[in-house]
């Protein structure tokens, strides 16, 4: 543990290779302890938030719930039905259960990193143990939140997935602020372990404020025949975002794809990506981002695929709409191949909203506005997750908010 | 109720800065169905689009009236709204909208869309597909004609609806449009003429150069143009502008 610590204490100061450079001691760091509750008896305003963010107080229709706010972990269960099929619990409380979690900890994502990984190890403040037990398929998503309800606070959280060989599961995390709160830090580490022929989907969504910085800090290892699905929704102005979290498709036929929708507004600073490097037989591997910038916001729209073995395929797609001129996107898709036998490829591309789609929408009675917001909703295409029904169309709903408002 | 449902009066139009209709005048009656022949480039679909009030298509002199009412600064969407549809040659695909969308905003009423998807022999599937994204050419005709008919105008327009579909489409689209004109007034632009095979017209427009050569039975004007092709039109449009010079 020692040289964890050591390690992060080394890298304290270094700054991350993307995104501005924070000033991580201006954050407040001791908030107020919340008690234990349960979920209905939270504010109303905070209950809002959470919801908007796909985590629901109806813990009926989830299969497990982790709720944290600021630095205290105020709620976890998992439903009924579904015991001994998952597990949900604090990380801290879960390193006391389970001796084997220290292999788990820091092994993907590295300690040394950044100052954010170093601040995450050295300023600590829980997160989630989530693991879906062998064979089991959860039919209802899990659901956890981390929740900032104090100004400028500084909230670190370092979360565990496992998904246990032949297991499936959904998850949903929602990372959101009080409507108070206009500032602070949030880091969050998480790391994925996904089982031979486990399938994982985990749907993050933040909802941030334009003078908050988040940095989020992910990796994934998948095993022989396993899936993991990563889908990341960011809507609301946030003043600086950056994140590249990478998936290590480690088996045979191992199969990693990540989803991206962001709207970027105000005067946003988003600095976003995913990679996926391919090394056995079989891996595959898929990135589609979609990014809208309009206001002054600044998108990096980042793809990374690294094919280090034959027999593999991945692709790129990366889909930006501009809506104003004071707007930035830079589109950086990356492929490196390291196999003759890898076959990666991409496709990038920029534009602004088409006149002829517009004009085609008004030809079947559509005004100019209706047809713009149609055109913006149906670019930022939440079939692209591949949800289960009923969670697409609350994410639809969000979407459809989002394009109402853009117009 | 106006006598004619459309008139052009004297309508120029440039795109770009570039003249590509000529002092169109045009007359359809309501009831009728035009057919509007031309060669390539001669500004046909520029005329539907003018029609419409597409903005590229710069309206440079004239008007147009449709049922009595002056639509030449209308919207789009505002036209279309009166009674006017009009079925595109070659309309954009569009990530993420989807066919039912839009037709979901033309008619609340889905018992008729499932009819029309029967009649047209268009699997339900393609509600769900985004509009025109990877439509074969006979996709489009009928996604296009689709989308038309849901709306219930009393004006349509079909771009070409003959062109780019085998013979076995082609029937079923020249029965089911057969079918809508019973009632409606058209404007229908053939490039061959194929759908009078199974639509009656009343009257026939030759477009020439951006202007109205001639107008005629379209039995007789079909048979001119199948005979001698588009060069008698023109040799005609010549000798009568040169008349009106003399």
């Amino acid at each position: 543990m020692s040289t964890i610590k050591d390690a992060a204490l080394r890298a304290i100061k270094k700054p991350a290779e993307l995104g501005p450079d924070l000033d991580i001691s201006q954050y407040y760091r001791n908030p107020k302890n919340w008690e234990p509750c349960l979920l209905s008896s939270l504010p109303k305003d905070v209950l809002e938030r959470a919801l908007e963010v796909g985590v629901t107080s109806n813990e009926e229709n989830r299969a497990a719930t982790f709720f944290q706010i600021d630095h205290s972990v105020i709620f976890r269960a998992v439903q009924d039905l579904f015991e001994n099929k998952v597990e949900i619990m604090s990380a801290k409380e879960a390193l006391e259960k389970y001796d084997w979690l220290r292999d788990y900890w820091w092994k993907i994502v590295r300690v040394d990193a950044d100052k954010y990984t170093a601040l995450a190890e050295l300023a600590w403040d829980q997160g989630y143990f989530i693991r879906i037990l062998e064979d089991q398929h959860v039919t209802m998503p899990l659901q956890a939140c981390l929740f900032i309800s104090t100004d400028n606070l500084n909230q670190n959280v370092h979360n565990i997935i496992v998904a246990e060989p032949g297991s499936e599961a959904q998850i949903i995390t929602g990372c959101t602020i009080h409507p108070g709160v206009q500032r602070g830090l949030h880091v969050g580490i998480t790391e994925f372990y996904i089982k031979e022929n486990a399938k994982l989907t985990f749907t993050m969504i933040h909802n941030w404020a334009q003078n908050f910085d988040s940095r989020p800090r992910s990796g994934a290892i998948i095993e022989d025949n396993a899936t993991f699905i990563s889908n990341y929704m960011s809507l609301k102005p946030v003043k600086s975002v950056q994140m590249y979290p990478v998936a290590y498709c480690k088996g045979v036929n191992s199969r990693a794809r990540f989803n991206t929708i962001v709207y970027g507004s105000g005067s946003s600073y988003i600095d976003i990506g995913s990679r996926i490097v391919l090394q056995n037989e079989g891996s595959r591997g898929e990135i589609i981002s979609r990014a809208i910038a309009t206001d002054k916001a600044q998108i990096y729209a980042r793809g990374f695929l690294q094919g280090e073995h034959g027999g593999t395929r991945a692709h790129l797609e990366c889909r930006g709409l501009l809506l104003s001129d004071e707007a930035m996107i830079y589109a950086v898709p990356e492929l490196v191949s390291k196999s003759s036998g890898a076959e990666l490829s991409h496709e990038a591309a920029i534009g602004k909203i088409s006149e002829e789609q517009v004009q085609y929408l008004m030809a079947r009675g559509f005004s100019k506005s209706e047809a713009e917001s149609l055109i913006v909703r149906g670019f930022m295409d939440v079939g692209i997750f591949g949800l289960p029904k009923d969670l697409e169309m609350k994410i639809q709903k969000m979407l459809d908010i989002t394009a109402e408002r853009i117009l | 109720m106006a006598r004619n449902i459309l008139e052009i009066e004297n309508l120029s139009v440039e795109v770009s800065g570039k003249r590509i209709l000529n002092d169109v005048n045009l007359q359809i009656p309501n009831g009728e169905v035009h057919v509007l022949f031309g060669p390539n480039g001669s500004g046909k679909s520029s005329l539907i689009m003018a029609i419409l009030g597409f903005p590229a298509f710069k309206i440079v002199s004239g008007r147009i009236f449709f049922n009595g009412v002056d639509i030449t600064n209308l919207p789009i969407n505002e036209r279309v709204k009166l009674g006017i549809n009009v079925a595109f040659q070659n309309p954009p695909a569009i990530r993420g909208v989807r066919l039912g969308d839009i037709l979901n905003h033309l008619t609340p009423d889905k018992e008729k869309i499932n009819e029309l998807l029967m009649k047209l022999k268009f699997p339900p599937e393609f509600l769900e597909r985004d509009i025109n994204l990877g439509f074969s050419g006979g996709e489009i005709k009928k996604s296009e004609v689709l989308q038309v008919l849901a709306h219930n105008g009393s004006f349509i327009i079909l771009d070409e609806p003959d062109s780019g579909v085998d013979v076995v489409n082609l029937r079923i689209l020249g029965g089911v449009i057969k079918d809508a004109l019973k009632g409606r007034s058209a404007l229908i632009i053939t490039h061959l003429g194929v759908i009078l095979q199974y639509v009656n017209a009343h009257m026939a427009h030759v477009l020439i150069n951006g202007t109205i050569a001639c107008s005629d039975s379209p039995a007789k004007i079909l048979g001119q143009i199948l005979n001698e092709g588009y060069a008698w039109c023109e040799k005609c449009l010549q000798s009568r502008m040169q008349r009106c010079e003399l």
